[in-house]
């Protein structure tokens, strides 16, 4: 057996490390360990000088194993593996200490940090002793996108990656594109109409030659792993024959059954047979078939569509016999880009949501102030009293641990366009009720000062209350908000026509559901947890699944934009690959031992292991490609037959015997 | 010009005495308007947190006293701030450094307790009077159930139907319960919050330790202020007992079927939450569905129940202070009580029975409307 040469690099990591390990001690420790040739310090391992002290190791001392101590294996190891290879050795002969999470973050007893490095230090040593090479294997990435969820992240991803001629799938579960932004009126600080921007993506994604839209669909199962995924989609039935529908309406216009309107918060009303909202693409027309006369009587009651839909698209079959349809999928890549839900207000009683009729949220005055809204653009109270007086409530639901106790990052700025908006439409006094102000984007601060100029009277305090129980003369018929002006330092009782709630955003209510389906983590907050909050902002754990825009957290149009970009980015770097890497570290089977039980299929959340007949035996065989080396498989095997490539037996207990030692 | 430099050493002193939580406070202001004083008079919270936090406390002003320790501002708190610690670590700085003055209402009680242990200054040896002729026997190792009355019930003569009330039931119900003997103390509660850190220490050991050498293991308590100091404060200082409120106590009963009525209570009755039982506790249905379980009784609710129900003005040793008329919790509530058409005004706590009846008779009502514990409105209907 060749004799092991160890080469053992202490990171200071600046003074992150250095200031609480002794480091000098450290190294000269480590240089007095078995196996051990030479060992060094260095102010920044990871730097270019950092890597080739490695390097020029490996070949002027011939070292054949390397450690490393330094962060976290997940920020760095992969950087060492690629300096042990390009200094000409097997990258896996390679093992990383990490001494700046496990110790010098999280101990402030310089002494017995030290000692701590030392013992993380050793089993590293005594590990990689047992190292052995592994090879990675390349497989062919399939270049489809599959991108989830068609509001401006989705389309945006979809376009960039389309736009290289590259085939997308976009899932949407709404009967149309466009999301919540399709229900914003103008978009703050530059006061763009929200449509006017968004409408020609949205045409762009519906004709791209290259973009397939699933709308009224969702993703009911994904397997596989990043290069050849399988999704099933489930295409809900329409009960509309697609290809014959031309989008006139007339269906809507007969159509007697009515309920509130999605796409307008509510506000307005919509039939049973309906068009979401005129600029809805595609500009089919779809039935909720809960609401439908004709389908809950089996098609004894109604029918006014069929009567009046010249050119066929709805006839007794479609809405009778159309059925949901299950679409299979391959892709390489998946962006998921699912969007939030407006925070439910009606749980705060004292703001009186539901309650007065003129209490709303930012969603509904949206379509108030939009000039294709219920009122036409015109801000009146909901019995068509003009608005001379409106209170602004900021943080409504964020910023407080008893509902959410992260910031929303776009209430602040949406209740400033509010103010400009009811400055400029009616004319109204306009009391904007906050904590603080975060106006920290482009233009933004600049936008704040200009409300100030506008007039808007800014109150510093969270409202406690909304009342109607007037105590003046004043305060008669109105709603009074009632708050103490903290910069005053005294209660102050405003009496408005109308209040708006600047509700937070959160994260989806099946957002569980949707992470489970993509296998990416949720953090408390209940959004899709990143790869790395700063370094990797648009990854999941999942290689090959990214996410983009309000999914992951509360963002405004601008950073959702560059997000979604940024998951085009990632997915068209696979493309122009064109293979995926596989991780060497995973199980392997020994045939001798195995007794085929299929524990091991069972466990596997990745489908890898299979029994299958083998010269007339059950063995288990698995499949490489979908191994990701979780180690589930080794653990529940009854024989001990299953091991994990850079995880054996021998590696792990000469670590865990080297920390045992005093 | 006044200029203010940060005195770090007073924050250190409230930040000493409990008052850590002051550190999270962001200055929303949503404590001063959940706060009900700022109904009827001015009261600023959040500028309590701001002086504490930057040192600028005015350890003599009369604000230091005026908390009622009512939680409405806690429940609501963005930052989830325990205001009420840190209203009581300035209290405890001014009770215990002499740094500023202690109202002479509160003091006086506060010496009655230390001295006899209990606020009225009456006798130790009477405690147990008020039981007279019902003969209540004395608690005694194996005794199923300790009853413990409250200071008020026991001692004043107004209040004592409550303590009788429950004994009574409790004697027809047939249930193994007893007093404790004559060196039983004030709980504390109330002292403690009005900032008597160190009276209050010695009245929980003493306690503790009458219960532990009594054997006590159950205790039924009449006052939900006794009720959160036995369940939550003095099990850190070692007395573990199973703590049940009389209202829980009959709600059980009543739901197993063991607590029958015999009698007719044809009244309108309004239920003021304690604020001790709910916000502090969480106990808001126990006494509405004993209530509602005699027969006759028709169960009014003010229109800010529960969660929202605006205390009587009796927490945090308010209740040995004079409120001026006109900023009298417990007189609006009345108020509220008549405009419904409420005849009872029921109550669970003997802090509330003292000031609504105070409210009832000094607003000239007590004509119209009675104000009931849950305890006695059951004795009169079984």
């Amino acid at each position: 057996m060749e004799e092991i040469r160890t080469g053992v690099y202490i990171c200071h990591c600046g003074l992150t490390i250095a200031g609480v390990v002794n480091v000098e001690e450290l190294t000269e420790y480590a240089e007095s360990l078995p196996n051990v040739v030479v060992s060094r310090e260095y102010r920044y391992m990871c730097s270019d000088p950092g890597q080739d002290l490695i390097k020029k190791d490996i070949k002027e001392l011939g070292l054949n194993r390397v450690v490393v101590a330094s962060c976290s294996p997940r920020m760095h190891e992969p950087t060492f593996r690629k300096t042990v290879e390009d200094g000409g050795l097997n990258p896996y002969l390679y093992e990383h200490a990490n001494i700046r999470e496990h110790c010098s973050w999280v101990h402030d007893d310089k002494e017995l940090a030290t000692k701590k490095s030392k013992d993380l230090v050793r089993a590293a040593v005594k590990r990689v002793f047992h190292h052995e090479s592994l090879v990675t294997r390349e497989i062919p990435l399939n270049p489809n996108v599959l991108v989830i969820g068609g509001g401006i992240a989705g389309m945006q991803a979809a376009l960039d990656i389309a736009d290289g001629h590259n085939k997308v799938y976009l899932v949407e579960r709404d009967p149309s594109i466009g999301g919540h932004m399709a229900q914003l009126d103008r978009t703050f600080p530059t006061l763009d109409c929200s449509e006017c921007i968004l409408t020609p993506k949205m045409g762009d994604v519906g004709h791209h030659p290259f973009i397939e839209l699933l709308t009224y669909s969702e993703v009911e199962e994904v397997s596989g792993s990043i290069g050849d995924f399988k999704v099933k989609v489930r295409k809900k039935a329409r009960h509309i024959d697609e290809s014959k529908c031309i989008g006139c309406n007339l269906c809507e216009e007969k159509c007697p059954w009515k309920t509130d309107s999605e796409f307008e918060a509510g506000m307005a009303k919509r039939k049973a047979v309906y068009i979401p909202f005129a600029q809805a693409i595609p500009n089919i027309a779809v039935v909720d078939a809960d609401l439908c006369a004709y389908i809950q009587s089996d098609g004894k009651k109604c029918g006014a569509c069929i009567k009046l839909c010249d050119a066929g698209a709805i006839t007794p079959e479609t809405l009778l016999k159309q059925t949901d349809e299950i679409v299979e999928l391959e892709v390489g890549t998946i962006i998921v880009a699912t969007g939030y839900d407006q925070f439910d207000p009606s749980v705060i009683p004292q703001y009186g949501y539901k309650k007065y009729d003129n209490v709303l949220t930012g969603l509904e005055f949206e379509r108030i102030t939009c000039a294709a809204g219920p009122t036409e653009g015109k801000i009146v109270t909901k019995d068509g009293r003009p608005v001379e007086s409106i209170g602004i409530v900021h943080c409504v639901g964020s910023r407080d641990e008893n509902y959410h106790e992260y910031c929303s990052r776009v209430c602040c700025m949406y209740g400033l366009k509010y103010a400009h908006l009811s400055k400029e439409m009616a004319n109204a006094d306009v009391y904007e009720f906050y904590i603080d102000m975060r106006c920290f984007g482009e233009g933004y601060e600049e936008f704040y000062k200009r409300l100030s100029e506008e007039g808007v009277n800014f109150v510093r305090g969270k409202v406690a209350r909304i009342t109607d129980e007037a105590q003046t003369d004043e305060e008669q018929g109105k709603l009074i908000v009632v708050s103490e002006d903290t910069l005053l330092g005294k209660m102050i009782r405003v009496p408005v026509d109308m209040v708006i709630l600047c509700s937070a955003l959160e994260a989806r209510s099946d957002a569980e559901n949707v992470g489970k389906v993509f296998n990416i983590n949720r953090r408390a907050d209940g959004f899709f947890l990143e790869r790395h909050v700063k370094l990797d902002p648009v990854a999941t754990p999942t290689d090959g699944v990214y996410i983009a825009g309000c999914c992951e957290a509360p963002r405004d149009i601008p950073d959702t934009v560059a997000q979604a970009e940024a998951a085009a980015g990632k997915a068209l770097s696979l493309i122009s690959k064109g293979t995926v890497t596989l991780e060497a570290a995973i199980s392997t089977v020994d045939e001798a031992i195995c007794h085929g039980c299929g524990r091991c299929e069972e466990i596997c959340a990745f489908s890898a292991p299979n029994v299958v007949t083998k010269n007339g035996t059950l063995v288990s065989s698995v499949n490489e490609a979908l191994c990701k080396g979780c180690g589930s498989c080794a653990v529940v095997c009854p024989t001990g037959a299953i091991a994990i490539k850079h995880f054996t037996q021998d590696e792990i207990l000469a670590q865990v015997s080297a920390l045992t030692e005093a | 010009m006044e200029v203010l430099s940060p005195y770090k050493e007073a924050t250190d002193v409230i930040l000493e005495a409990g008052g850590e939580p002051l550190k999270l406070c962001y200055q929303c202001g949503l404590c001063t308007g959940t706060c009900p004083w700022n109904t009827v008079r001015s009261f600023i919270v959040r500028r309590m947190m701001r002086e504490a936090q930057m040192g600028a406390t005015d350890f003599g002003s009369e604000d230091v006293w005026t908390c009622v320790t009512c939680r409405a501002c806690v429940k609501r708190c963005p930052r989830g701030v325990e205001i009420i610690d840190v209203i009581r670590a300035i209290r405890r700085a001014v009770a215990s450094m002499g740094i500023g003055v202690v109202p002479d209402a509160l003091r006086i009680s506060a010496k009655n307790i230390a001295g006899v242990g209990n606020p009225l200054g009456e006798a130790p040896e009477k405690r147990n009077d008020w039981a007279g002729e019902l003969k209540v026997k004395d608690f005694a190792p194996g005794t199923d159930v300790l009853y413990f009355p409250c200071c008020v019930p026991s001692y004043d003569p107004d209040v004592k139907g409550v303590a009788r009330s429950t004994a009574a039931i409790l004697d027809k119900l047939g249930v193994d319960y007893g007093l404790i003997g004559t060196d039983a103390k004030c709980c504390g509660e109330a002292i403690r919050k009005a900032g008597h850190e160190e009276t209050f220490q010695s009245l929980a050991q003493s306690n503790i330790n009458l219960f532990t050498e009594s054997g006590v293991k159950t205790v039924l308590v009449s006052s939900p202020h006794c009720y959160h100091t036995f369940k939550a404060e003095y099990p850190e200082l070692g007395g573990q007992y199973e703590v049940v409120h009389v209202t829980q106590y009959l709600a059980e009963l009543i739901e197993k079927g063991d607590l029958k009525f015999s009698r007719k209570l044809e009244k309108k009755v309004i239920y003021s939450d304690p604020c001790y039982l709910g916000r502090h506790n969480d106990i808001y249905d126990e006494p509405r569905a004993v209530l509602k379980a005699i027969p006759g009784v028709e169960l009014l609710e003010f229109p800010d129940a529960r969660e929202e129900g605006l205390c009587c003005g009796g927490g945090g040793g308010r209740i040995w202070m004079d409120t001026p008329k006109g900023e009298r919790f417990s007189d609006i509530r009345t108020e509220q009580a008549a405009e419904m058409g409420a005849e009872v005004i029921a109550v669970a706590c003997p802090y509330c029975v003292l000031n609504y009846r105070d409210s009832v008779l000094s607003m000239g009502k007590g004509e119209a409307i009675q104000v009931k514990d849950v305890a006695e409105l059951v004795a009169e209907a079984i």
